[in-house]
Order: C-alpha cells, then structure tokens, then sequence
C-alpha cells in the first residue's frame, strides 16, 4: 500500500534519513522503532511531505506521492497521529472530531462515524462538550487517534501514541490499536516502546541514526540478541 | 426549524431592528460631540473584529493594522474629495491628472478602500506569513511602516505629510454602526464555516491542522487578507469622520490601541471586542480630565498630554497579570445562555448549557 525507496532528508546540514526503503502492505501493522533521534518522526513528516524529501520516492497505493502538497496527501487516504497528541485545545472534543473529517463533505458519514468513535471511546462521549485542553493525557491522545479516523484514512501514521502515558493507559492504547486494525486499518507505527510494539507489529523495522539496520516479522525481532540489548534493556 | 432555533434567530433580528431604531433616535436627540464618539466607537469596532480574526481567531501576530488602515482611509479619500478642493490643497505638486476629476459617492469608496487594503494584505502576507509569532510581528509592523512612509512620499498622489482636508463629511451613526453590523455578521458567518473552524485548528496547533488536510498558507493568507479588508474599511470611515487626515496618523502606536482593544474584550470573541471597543472610545473621553492641570494634595499638577494612554497602558498591565482572558475570553454572547438563564428550557436536550 505505502511503499518508501531511498528516502533522504536533510535537515540543513544534518542527515537525518540517510536512504530509506520500506514497505507498507494493505491491513498489517508496521512498526518503526529507534532510540531518539534515529528519524522515525522524521520518515512520517516525509511521507506527509512536512519536510522535503532530498532524494528517494513514495509511492501510496501504487501513485507516486513525492513532493505533493500535504493537504492533498492527506486527502488521498492518509492520516498522521502527530507525536503529543496535538490536540486543538480551544475547541470542544466534538468539534476536534469535526475537525478530523475536514477533508470530506458527507455529512450523514460524518455523524456516523462520530458516533463509531463514541463507541471505540466511550470516555469521549462524555467528554463531548468539553473544551480538549482540559481532558488527561490518556483522553486527549483517544480524541488524537479518534480524530484521526474521522477522516476516514486508509492508512493511519500514529508517532510515539504511548509517549508520557501511564503504564495502564499505554496498555489500553496499543488495545485499541489491534482494535482498529482488526477492523481492517493499515497501521504505521513508531515507538520508543519496542516491547509493546512489536508484540502487535506484524513486522517491524529498527532505524539508527538514519538507516534501516534490522528488519523482519515483529517476534522474531523481539527474540533477536541486537534489539533486546540496544531497546528492551535485557543483557 | 426546531422552535428554539426559530426564537433565537427572531430575537437577533429584533435586537438588529432595535439597534436601528435606537441609533436613528440618538442621530435626532443626541448632540453631536456624543454622535461622533459613538461613531468613532464603531470605527474601533470594525478596527477590533477584523485584528480579532488574524490575531484572535487564526494566531498570527500581526502589528499592521494601522497602515491597511492609512491604505483605506487615502483611497476614500481622494476618491471623493471635489475637485475644486483637490486643486487647492495639493499646492506643493499638482495631483495625478487621472485622480484630479473623480468625485465617487462614498459607499463605493468605501468598498474600495477596503478591496485595495485587502489588495496590500494579500500582497504584505505572501512573504511575511511563512513567519510565525515574534517574527511576523516585526516583519509585519515593518510593513504597516513602510506604507505609511511610501504614503508620506508619493507627493503626487496623496499630497505628503501635508496630509488631506475638505473630505466629505458623514456624521450618520447609521453608517458607522451600519458598517459595524455588517462586519459582526460577516465575521460571524466566517468564523462559523468551515474557513473558521480551520482557521482556529490553525491557531490551536498548526501541525495538527496540517495532518488534518488543512492548507495551511492558503488560510492564514485568506484570513491576513480579510483582516486587512475590514481595516480597510474602518480607514475609509475614520477618513468621513474627521475629515482631515495625514500618515503620522497611522503610526504603530495606534496599531496598539487595537491590540489593546482586543486584549482587553478578549482575544477570540467577537462579542468581545466590540464591547472592549465602545468602553475603550468613551473611556477616551471621560478619562480627557487626567491631561487637565490640577491640584493633588495641595501640589500643582500641570497638564500632562498622554496621561490617559498611561492610564490604558496600566489597564493591559493588570488584565495581563490578573485577567488574562479578557472580558469574554474565547466566548461569544448567545441566545442559549440567555434562555437557559431565564428558564426556557429548549424542546430537546440542551446542547450547550453554558456561554461557549
């Protein structure tokens, strides 16, 4: 679905992706992990095309999607859950959702879907009303991934959605997130928690400072010697 | 249309015809030292809602009100100042052959003045809104400086430092408040699109707008622009105001009595500023005593001109420190709260009880 061939990004002199090749395919959950400053936010702000890509090609769905403006990326199925929630705090949690479907026009969807999310979050139904800069962590990165899907994407980006959470909550965050992809989402995800991301990866990819150094199947990355010793803290 | 919904809309258009009714008696008894701070209060108005949607409504700082104003306030100007008049105040040079002749009734010159300063907007914004904050502040008020100095130079046009008279003078409350409520509207409409709805995910957090699908330049450039048209505006009346005006009018300070203004209603409301806007235009007059000379426990104080911003500067001071919200914070007055307070409960569930 979203494939990446040698990608590189520079952030002024610095080489943050030095050629990057991944693959996305349709209904898995990728995992992307890295210690700090290895370029994971990085990759998802390049895909987005937040920042420009120096060299390489994405292509979404087969389209080579490059160098497009962001809004039109988004508009074309994909959706970035940003690192720290970035919620709208002015707004009321219903109008944040509102704002997650910008890019559609139907409304009767809209509603519908509103109200899909009420279920996957029953916390945010009674929050509805709520001005979001007063919800907790948890609840504001719920209304982050809710609003995420209102737009209806076909694949969603989520960077770090455990970052600054309660052990409960990361453990409810990544339910929810096996939750969405077993109704059929394609799940890009980065995490400083490889543990907990690689359990529910279908495969999984390592990046250190700017290079893909290990790949394969999520457990098989979470047994190898090299990963427990640098991200799962086991000798 | 759910009964509810049909009350609140024939109370506002009871409030808007009483509000005419209102100002067409005032025009008859009033004198007309009030009728011209009432006016002036619209002009601030108009000044306040349009500072409010750049700064309040879509974040970007923006200290360049007051040359978007200078722009509106010359082309009403010199569009319908006589002929006859025109030839005796530019004596230093001539003016422009093309200008010499026009005589536009002043709605369309209005109107124009605020497309042209909407025109600037768009022109000043282009560069200066891949800014943000602090920066776009100083960029901005670079601008509003450099147009009001192009203005002090381009003698053949707009006649110089020497500033222009004789302009036509309208003292109708009915068309500065006339403007005023046109402008709430319009604003009020935008705000609630989907434009507003953007322009305030804009505001609250810019990256997440961006992963929203939100373009993010074209709205703050959109935004800019119909600020700038709506100072236009206000220029052009404070031109039929005073009648006389000259660029060291429009310098950055009174860039900062709309900030003011703005702060104080509230950064975020509508309703806000509008009201920061009629108490701060007759606070300027009741507070004209401070700059009297007088006699403070037996010592004697000469009069001291600019007391009064002093005063004002203190207000910002203590709303800053101890009500940083302003009047109205981000709310607007609505008829809900208004209802839900004197106990008319709505048919169905009552979807927002508070003021919000």
């Amino acid at each position: 679905m979203l494939k990446i061939e040698d990608l590189q990004v520079f952030y002024g002199g610095i080489h943050a992706l030095k050629g990057i090749s991944l693959e996305v395919p349709e209904n898995k959950i990728i995992t992307l992990i890295g210690a700090n400053g290895a370029g994971k936010s990085t990759t998802l702000r390049a895909i987005c095309n937040q920042v420009p890509a120096a060299s390489g090609k994405v292509y979404f769905q087969g389209e080579d999607i490059t160098g497009k403006p962001t809004a039109d990326i988004i508009k074309k199925g994909i959706t970035l859950v940003p690192e720290g929630r970035r919620i709208f705090a002015n707004l009321t949690v219903m109008e944040n959702l509102q704002m997650g479907a910008y890019a559609r026009k139907d409304k009767q969807g809209i509603h519908k879907d509103i109200q899909k999310v009420f279920e996957l979050f029953p916390r945010l139904k009674e929050r509805e009303w709520q001005v979001a800069g007063t919800l907790s962590g948890g609840e504001q990165q719920m209304l982050a991934i809710g609003r995420a899907l209102m737009s209806r994407p076909r694949l969603l980006m989520m960077d770090e959605p455990s970052l600054g959470l309660a052990p409960l909550l990361v453990r409810e965050v990544f339910r929810i997130i096996r939750d969405i992809h077993s109704d059929g989402m394609t799940i890009l995800l980065i995490e400083q928690n490889a543990t907990a991301a690689l359990r529910i990866a279908d495969y999984g990819y390592v990046l250190e400072t700017g290079k893909i150094t290990l790949q394969g199947p999520g457990w098989e990355l979470a047994e190898n010697e090299q990963v427990k010793k640098a991200y799962l803290g086991k000798a | 249309m759910e009964g509810r919904a049909r009350l609140e809309l024939m109370l506002t258009l009871i409030v808007v015809l009483l509000t005419f009714g209102v100002l067409y008696i005032a025009q008859g008894n009033m004198n007309s030292f009030y009728i011209r701070v009432l006016n002036l209060a619209a002009i601030y108005a108009i000044l306040a809602l349009s500072l409010n949607l750049i700064l309040g409504f879509t974040g970007m700082f923006s200290l360049g009100h007051a040359g978007f104003m200078c722009i509106g306030s010359y082309v009403a100007a010199i569009l319908t100042m006589s002929p006859a008049s025109k030839e005796i105040i530019y004596f230093m040079e001539p003016i422009h052959p093309w200008l010499a002749n026009v005589e536009w009734p002043i709605w369309p010159a209005i109107l124009l003045g605020g497309i042209i300063a909407a025109l600037f907007g768009f022109l000043i914004g282009f560069p200066a809104l891949r800014l943000r904050d602090d920066y776009l502040a100083i960029a901005t008020l670079g601008f509003a400086e450099i147009i009001r100095i192009v203005v002090t130079n381009v003698i053949p046009i707009t006649n110089g430092a020497l500033g222009l008279k004789n302009i036509p003078s309208v003292d109708s409350l009915l068309v500065y408040w006339g403007c005023a409520i046109i402008t709430i509207f319009v604003l009020m409409r935008i705000i609630n699109s989907s434009w507003g709805y953007a322009f305030k995910a804009i505001r609250d957090n810019e990256i997440a707008a961006q992963a929203m699908g939100i373009n993010i330049f074209k709205h703050k450039l959109m935004s800019f622009t119909i600020g700038a048209f709506f100072a236009g505006i206000a220029g052009a009346l404070m031109s039929f105001l005073i009648t006389s005006i000259d660029p060291t009018m429009y310098r950055f300070t009174f860039t900062f009595q709309i900030l003011l203004i703005v702060v104080l209603g509230g950064m975020g409301s509508l309703s806000g500023s509008v009201i920061a806007a009629v108490i701060f235009s007759i606070a300027m007059e009741v507070l004209r005593f401070v700059e009297q000379p007088m006699n403070l426990l037996g010592m004697e104080v000469p009069g001291i001109p600019g007391m009064r911003m002093v005063i004002f500067s203190l207000a910002l001071l203590l709303i800053i420190l101890f009500y940083r919200r302003g009047l109205m914070g981000t709310n607007e007055f609505n008829w809900s709260w208004v209802l839900n307070r004197l106990g008319i409960r709505s048919s169905h569930r009552v979807k927002r009880g508070e003021a919000n």
